[in-house]
């Protein structure tokens, strides 16, 4: 028996291993295919962390956020107000970044307190609301104070930089190109994994139970002894400040931002992802986020060709079909797996319950 | 933990004491001026016809109202007004009228949750899982599979806590209750919906509960288990306390008889 565990945890050891030279190797692979690739693959990296971070409220507390964009918002134009030569300071990405984490929970809570006793619906269209605050604030903070330089956005802001080596510059290490969106890839996976640690370690803890039980009763959260209200914006506070990492990371891999980058659609695709992959459960919000990221891509480069080579001319923009096949897949998922690809069994359960009550409801 | 204290001891300390306490919702007056006083590791009974006060008292107490007059002192303490969770964290723990469990949650996790307020862990500790965070994690469960053995659904632990039968659920409940370490355990109507045999079963937790040296507090519908197991019993009608003593006593009160029965033609 003890053998045969041993077995499996050298087995499971392996498969990890091997998954990790994959991953770390795959940027080597996507180059072939054109850098673009690489990038395609950091910014859904960059989407993952949102969706991983709008997952903490949405699905571990289940606080409906839709302007969950708006902290990414926050930390991206953090990194670029402190590593641009708009106001000419230059601080390194390890002392913006955490400054990014913090002012991004700074406003989660901002927007946390005055929605404490808001749920579902309500609490929705006040965050939306919320978004749309921040992003005509960054829009017009250009006067009488030019802070934010309004809608002409800021640019030039600095890449990341490790002991002198810039993430810009396309270097040779060994007789490999390594580009700059493959350093970003690998810092992103890094981080990724780190990220995923964290959400899976608070998912099983006294916080993660607290989140569990604001969810799904709060009076009896609160009879239990839980402060809701602290429990709640530490919830706000921490997906906050993983979106305010990403913006980060967005703000130093684009080299400029403005306010366009920053609209409610994008809120809602974060929502989407959580939704479609499987609200709370960790890999089903990885999937999610994976498959909305891609799949437009890999369509923008294969409608173009097979509609040409079909027909001889384009008919139908990809641009139009990727929102075609969106909306369409979100209404499939949403018929035939109303949790989720991948749901989490709590949301499996509570929806097999609330079918039983339909049905029971309908034979009384 | 056992107190050993006799039934209807005299010399037994106050754990709480209510002291004219009142609540109005718009124009209904839903209490007026309640005064009693619970024992320490006693039973006792709030009783009274339907609309009469009893869960508004029950909410006030715990802290889901506040009262508009009145206070309520907790081992020497005063706590009228504290927050809900405060309440909870001084130690009177509660369960409810129609049942609110973590219904998709299981119902070890439902124990678990109860334990928050015993527990210290925070975000730090659950990302880092440290020695401390990880010794409390195990107690924590350790605590919760005790609790459910306690009230005797254990192996039901991974079951949905809303899938288990109602005489289980109401028994989550109070495990859930138990795990927040109270003095003073408020149960809302628990043998409501329960068959004879489900209720004796409960008389027998309950007794239990007390021997711990945790007194109870409850609201409850089933006469022949107020009688058998309260020590004392409050009788509350349109908001007003109209009768209080051990229960045959009550039973005796003209009053009483009145609220139940109605005047005699």
């Amino acid at each position: 028996m003890r053998d045969l565990l041993r077995r499996n945890a050298a087995v499971r050891w392996s498969a990890v291993v091997l998954i990790a030279l994959v991953l770390i190797a795959l940027p080597f692979a996507l180059s072939q295919a054109g850098t673009a690739w690489v990038r395609i693959t950091n910014l859904a990296i960059l989407f993952t962390l949102l969706a991983l971070g709008l997952n903490i409220v949405v699905g571990f507390a289940g606080l409906l956020d839709l302007g969950y964009v708006a902290f990414y918002a926050v930390g991206a134009y953090a990194y670029a107000l402190l590593a641009s030569p708009h106001f000419g300071l230059h601080l390194p990405f390890w002392v913006i970044l955490p400054i990014g984490a913090a002012v991004a929970a700074l406003f989660g809570v901002l927007l946390g307190a005055p929605t404490l006793k808001l749920r579902g619906d309500y609490l929705a269209i006040v965050t939306l609301g919320f978004g749309e605050i921040v992003r005509i604030f960054l829009n017009n903070l250009s006067r009488p104070v030019n802070i934010t330089n309004g809608p002409q956005g800021i640019s030039q802001i600095d890449p990341f930089s490790i002991a002198g080596v810039s993430f810009a510059k396309t270097d040779t290490v060994m007789g490999a190109m390594v580009s700059g969106p493959m350093k970003y890839y690998w810092f992103l996976l890094a981080l990724l994994v780190v990220v995923i640690a964290i959400n899976l370690r608070l998912q099983n803890s006294r916080i993660g139970r607290a989140w569990e039980a604001v969810r799904e009763d709060e009076t009896a959260a609160r009879a239990m002894g839980i402060d809701t209200t602290k429990i709640k914006l530490l919830a706000f506070a921490m997906g906050a400040s993983f979106g305010g990492v990403a913006g980060g990371l967005f703000a130093a891999i684009q080299g400029f931002i403005s306010p366009e980058s920053f609209v409610l659609v994008e809120s809602i695709m974060v929502v989407a992802m959580v939704v479609l992959g499987g609200m709370g459960n960790i890999w089903g919000v990885i999937l999610g986020a994976l498959l909305l990221s891609f799949v437009p891509e890999i369509l923008r480069y294969t409608v173009e060709p097979l509609q040409k080579a079909a027909f001889g001319r384009m008919i139908v923009e990809p641009e139009v079909l990727r929102m075609l096949i969106f909306g369409f897949a979100l209404v499939l998922v949403m018929l035939f797996r109303p949790a989720g690809l991948l749901p989490s069994a709590v949301r499996r359960r509570e929806l097999a319950a609330r079918g039983e009550g339909e049905l029971a409801e309908r034979k009384a | 933990m056992k107190s050993g204290k006799a039934r209807g001891d005299n010399s037994a300390k106050a754990l709480v004491t209510a002291e004219g306490i009142g609540k109005r919702f718009g124009g209904v007056q839903a209490l007026t001026g309640v005064s009693f006083e619970i024992k320490e590791g006693e039973i006792y009974g709030l009783i009274g016809p339907n609309g009469a006060g009893k869960t508004t008292l029950f909410n006030v107490l715990t802290g889901i109202y506040a009262p508009d007059a009145g206070t309520f002192t907790f081992r020497g303490r005063d706590i009228t007004g504290l927050k809900t969770h405060e309440i909870a964290a001084a130690g009177i723990a509660r369960t409810f009228q129609n049942i609110r469990l973590f219904a998709n949650l299981s119902a070890l996790e439902n124990v678990m949750i109860g334990r928050h307020v015993r527990t210290r862990a925070g975000v730090l500790g659950a990302v880092l899982r440290d020695r401390r965070t990880r010794a409390e994690e195990a107690a924590i469960q350790a605590r919760a599979v005790e609790l459910l053995e306690y009230v005797g659904i254990a192996p039901r632990a991974n079951d949905a806590a809303g899938s288990l039968p109602y005489g289980d659920q109401r028994r989550l409940e109070i495990a859930r209750a138990l795990a927040t370490d109270p003095t003073l355990l408020a149960l809302d109507e628990p043998a409501a919906g329960m068959n004879a045999s489900e209720t004796i079963g409960l008389r027998k937790l309950l007794e239990r509960v007390r021997e711990d040296g945790i007194a109870l507090l409850l609201i409850e519908h089933d006469m022949k288990l107020v009688m058998k197991v309260c020590d004392r019993v409050l009788v509350l009608d349109y908001g007003e306390r109209i009768a209080e003593g051990a229960p045959s006593e009550v039973q005796k009160d003209a009053k009483v008889i009145e609220a139940y029965l109605g005047t005699p033609a």
